[in-house]
């Protein structure tokens, strides 16, 4: 029988889920790569933070290990997403025709 | 009426995902370039572990959680080694 | 008696890998707290560097309180870009208007530069891309300042507040 708190599970999961399939439609829509890293790493880290939330509302005893594994997303996300921003950028990848502003491009000459 | 509703509001979470995993793919065949492909491989495997701890969720087994753990590891790790390529220039 | 045997730094990352081998296998059986001791100290003696995370942590009463603050700020801050980010992809016309700004941090030690680098990708709509001692670039979908100080005051200054107590 479903209680409560299951049903709340489930509507988190569904929020999170949401929040997944917006990074995969931010990802098909963006223009250049900075803006795909942007809509897509970051929507779909909070999508899987809620996912992981709603499992621990149907599952508590769970709860230690879903824990883990939220801090391991939290860590090791952004930082995947800003290695891969800045060998984008040493390596010269292309930028969308609507930046205008490069700080970083003026600073190294590049 | 509560059991039916849970099973709805599962089953809906179980279709966004596969609806955001093939968007994701869609940008992983397009690419243009292979930085596009990087990121849109970290996406999916983000969406995987959310899959993964679904697929726990349905099988009631707590092992698979450690599954989904393994598998961030390795994605990290994956992506770090491809920027890395990446930045020495390809 | 462990005081003697472990210098401080030794200590915190001893009792970090325990804690975490501790909630990954979900139990306190024998056999497995002896192997995660085993292992916690092989890792410890061999790998003497420390968690930096934990070592250069202020662990004064001021700094525990800003730490949940911080954390406290962080998750409002995440969710509320995240809905504006969700705004941004789902409008038909794409409103962006993307550009690398640079900005300048107060924050003096290293684990406290890389928590502000954290933060600032971890919210929606910014993306750090590279670090480069006081300074970072930041890429920005939608950029509203362009200039270093004002930039700054709308991206960092939120979550330095609270960095600066804890990393210093």
């Amino acid at each position: 029988m479903a209680t409560m708190l299951d049903l709340i599970g489930a509507l988190l999961l569904v929020c999170g889920t949401a929040f997944l399939f917006l990074g995969g439609v931010g990802l098909v829509r963006m223009p250049d790569t900075y803006n795909r890293i942007q809509a897509g790493t970051k929507t779909t880290t909070l999508g899987t933070l809620l996912t992981l939330l709603g499992v621990a509302f149907i599952h508590p005893d769970w709860s230690f290990k879903l824990l883990l594994i939220a801090i391991f997303l939290l860590f090791t996300n952004p930082l995947s997403s800003q290695i891969m921003a800045r060998a984008i950028h040493r390596n010269g990848g292309d930028q969308s025709p609507l930046t205008h502003i490069d700080r970083l491009a003026e600073d190294k000459g590049r | 009426m509560a059991e039916q509703l849970f099973v709805l509001l599962i089953g809906l979470a179980a279709v966004l995902t596969a609806c955001g995993f093939l968007l994701t793919l869609l940008r992983f065949v397009k690419g243009p370039s292979s930085a596009d492909r990087v990121v849109a491989f970290d996406v999916l495997t983000i969406i995987s572990i959310s899959g993964i701890i679904f697929a726990a969720l349905m099988a009631d087994r707590i092992i698979y959680l450690d599954v989904a753990l393994v598998y961030a590891l390795l994605s990290f790790l994956g992506v770090i080694v491809v920027a890395r390529y990446l930045e020495r220039g390809l | 008696m462990f005081s003697s045997l472990f210098t401080r730094r030794q200590w915190v990352l001893f009792s970090a890998l325990l804690l975490f081998w501790l909630i990954l296998m979900n139990s306190l059986a024998t056999d497995v707290l002896i192997t995660g001791v085993v292992v916690a100290l092989l890792i410890t003696f061999t790998c003497g560097n420390g968690l930096t995370f934990f070592t250069e942590f202020r662990w004064s009463r001021e700094a525990v309180v800003a730490g949940f603050l911080y954390y406290g700020y962080f998750f409002s801050e995440l969710v509320k870009s995240n809905i504006r980010l969700a705004q941004i992809v789902i409008s038909p016309s794409l409103p962006i208007n993307p550009g690398i700004v640079k900005i300048r941090t107060e924050l003096t030690s290293q684990m406290g530069r890389l928590m502000l680098a954290n933060s600032i990708t971890m919210t929606p709509g910014t993306l750090t891309v590279e670090l480069d001692g006081e300074w970072l670039y930041v890429h920005w979908v939608t950029v509203e300042h362009e200039d270093i100080e004002s930039a700054t005051r709308h991206l960092a200054a939120g979550f330095e507040r609270y960095l600066k107590v804890i990393y210093g």
